[in-house]
């Protein structure tokens, strides 16, 4: 499977339209936690993408990222959008220069965007934050020659599954603590529609 | 709600225009954003101050923009942290080669936008360097934050740093005294009444008309205690000791109080909160250098106090005394 500028356009339109179908139930999931913009800062953000990705053509997938990072970065807000901008900032820098991603180049830019991320967050796995959904992705590309559209669905709900169970230590949520664990942290839900999308994009590629 | 405003999502934008258009002589906008900056910025030589938040706080950040104080203050919408693009304009904006200062209230979203900022500003070869303020005693963690909040001492950290800037002080420098205030300012507040944010257009929380809260932020996040209305002298006693118990003031040493109002209280009331924590210090044995009282670190309408103690050394002092021409802040 490779990442050319197309698909790589093509998943970023597929997460916004989950994110936007999702929009209440991410704000619901942020209300008992934070104060409950997520959903409408997410959407507001993603929408913002898609309409500068319509606008522009690339050449290569690193601008396409870039694009991504910098309009999330000015247009979701709050805590999310520096998140959110750095992963794709991290995996636009990894990947420049290259007119098609291979697995192992994406599983390179993946790893960068895990550490930016935790470096910007002050967070590490296990702490019930969206680490938690991009740290098993970026191992499972980073471990498998072949990765097929179902490992990465798989590998992203298992890790949904799990940060339901944590205990909040950072971010907002850890102001409840243990109120926290089986609530959903809605930066790893709006993750998880991101590798979601990513799957689509990748099975119908690999065919 | 009942406000003077035309749109609820427009008074941020509305507020800087009307800013700018008071202050044409100290301030200006940098275009396409929400930064104010210092007319005469960059200024050669001179290590560049920004700072900025969620607007709601006036006159914070704005008002603090002036010689002697901040080079530039960027605004983010209502209780909202600004984007790293808009405080990385700032820091473009303020750099005169020296560097730049970044003073960040402790909430997690200033913090990551703000250190983002910083990052984008080193890779375009601008020197940053930052100082968190968390002086609010109240509570450890919040809805807002991870760890102490940072309320109204941020106002005395803006002063004494920029005093270090303006005096010709590195960006070392600065950061070292800028350190050193946030190790020695200490805060708490209390509210009466909510405060409304425009675009939710209903209060943020509700207090009983006999009841207040004790430690609330200043963004009406919880504090610590509702309960009944006490008076002036039991208010500032409370929080006058909670401050006391967090921070060694000993006998003899001298300090900065800053009596400060969240918005809809009355000045009279700041003083007469005033004369009791001059007396309980006066009490202490603790010598108060210097007083501040008025609005300095507001949450839109929200009625409610809060106070501030720095313990001041021979540096301290004289960089608090120094001149300052921000609208909001004279020496």
């Amino acid at each position: 499977m490779e990442l050319d500028v197309s698909r790589t356009i093509k998943w970023i339109k597929l997460a916004n339209e989950k994110i936007q179908m999702n929009k209440d139930y991410l704000t619901t999931l942020d209300q008992p936690i934070g104060d409950g913009d997520h959903g409408i800062n997410m959407a507001r953000g993603f929408q913002a993408v898609v309409t500068k990705l319509d606008e522009e053509d690339y050449q290569e997938v690193s601008d396409v990222l870039k694009d991504v990072a910098m309009t999330i970065m000015s247009k979701v807000g709050g805590a999310s959008g520096p998140l959110f901008a750095t992963v794709f900032l991290k995996l636009t820098n990894a990947l420049k220069g290259e007119q098609i991603i291979n697995q192992k180049q994406f599983a390179i830019g993946l790893n960068e965007a895990v550490s930016g991320l935790k470096q910007r967050g002050k967070a590490t796995e296990g702490e019930k934050t969206m680490v938690d959904v991009w740290s098993p992705i970026a191992d499972l590309f980073q471990t498998n020659e072949e990765v097929d559209h179902s490992s990465i669905l798989q590998t992203a709900s298992n890790a949904l599954e799990k940060v339901k169970d944590m205990m909040a230590t950072k971010g907002r949520a850890s102001y409840f603590k243990e109120k926290s664990i089986g609530h959903l942290d809605p930066g790893a839900v709006s993750s998880y529609y991101i590798f979601e999308a990513l799957a689509e994009v990748w099975k119908g590629a690999s065919k | 709600m009942k406000k003077i405003i035309n749109d609820p999502d427009q008074v941020v934008q509305d507020m800087v225009n009307g800013y700018i258009a008071a202050y044409p002589e100290k301030v200006r906008l940098i275009p396409n954003t929400l930064v104010l900056a210092r007319k005469e910025a960059p200024i050669k030589g001179k290590v560049g101050l920004v700072s900025g938040g969620g607007s709601g706080h006036e006159p914070a950040h704005a008002g603090y923009v002036g010689k002697g104080m901040l080079d530039a203050a960027v605004a983010g919408e209502v209780f909202t942290s600004p984007t790293p693009d808009q405080v990385l304009e700032a820091i473009k904006a303020v750099d005169g080669g020296e560097g730049v200062f970044l003073i960040i209230k402790n909430y997690t979203g200033d913090v990551l936008n703000f250190e983002m900022a910083a990052e984008m500003a080193e890779a375009e070869g601008i020197q940053v360097e930052k100082v968190i303020v968390n002086d609010d005693v109240a509570v450890e963690d919040s809805s807002f934050t991870t760890g102490r909040r940072g309320i109204a001492g941020t106002v005395l950290v803006h002063k004494i740093a920029g005093a270090k800037a303006e005096s010709g002080g590195s960006l070392k420098e600065i950061k070292q005294v800028a350190d050193k205030v946030v190790a020695n300012v200490r805060s708490m507040g209390m509210a009466l009444t909510s405060c409304t944010v425009p675009a939710a257009g209903k209060p943020s929380f509700t207090l009983k008309e006999d009841e207040m809260e004790i430690g609330i932020g200043i963004h009406g996040e919880p504090g610590i205690e509702r309960k009944p209305i006490t008076s002036a002298d039991e208010i500032a006693t409370e929080l006058t000791n909670r401050i006391l118990e967090d921070i060694e003031i000993s006998k003899g040493n001298n300090i900065a109080v800053m009596i400060n109002g969240l918005g809809a209280t009355p000045e009279m009331e700041l003083y007469i909160v005033n004369e009791k924590v001059q007396g309980i210090l006066h009490d202490n044995g603790i010598h108060v250098y210097r007083t501040f009282v008025g609005e300095y670190m507001t949450s839109l309408e929200m009625a409610g106090i809060s106070i501030t103690l720095l313990k001041l050394d021979d540096e301290l002092k004289t960089l608090l005394d120094a001149g300052s021409e921000a609208p909001a802040f004279r020496s």
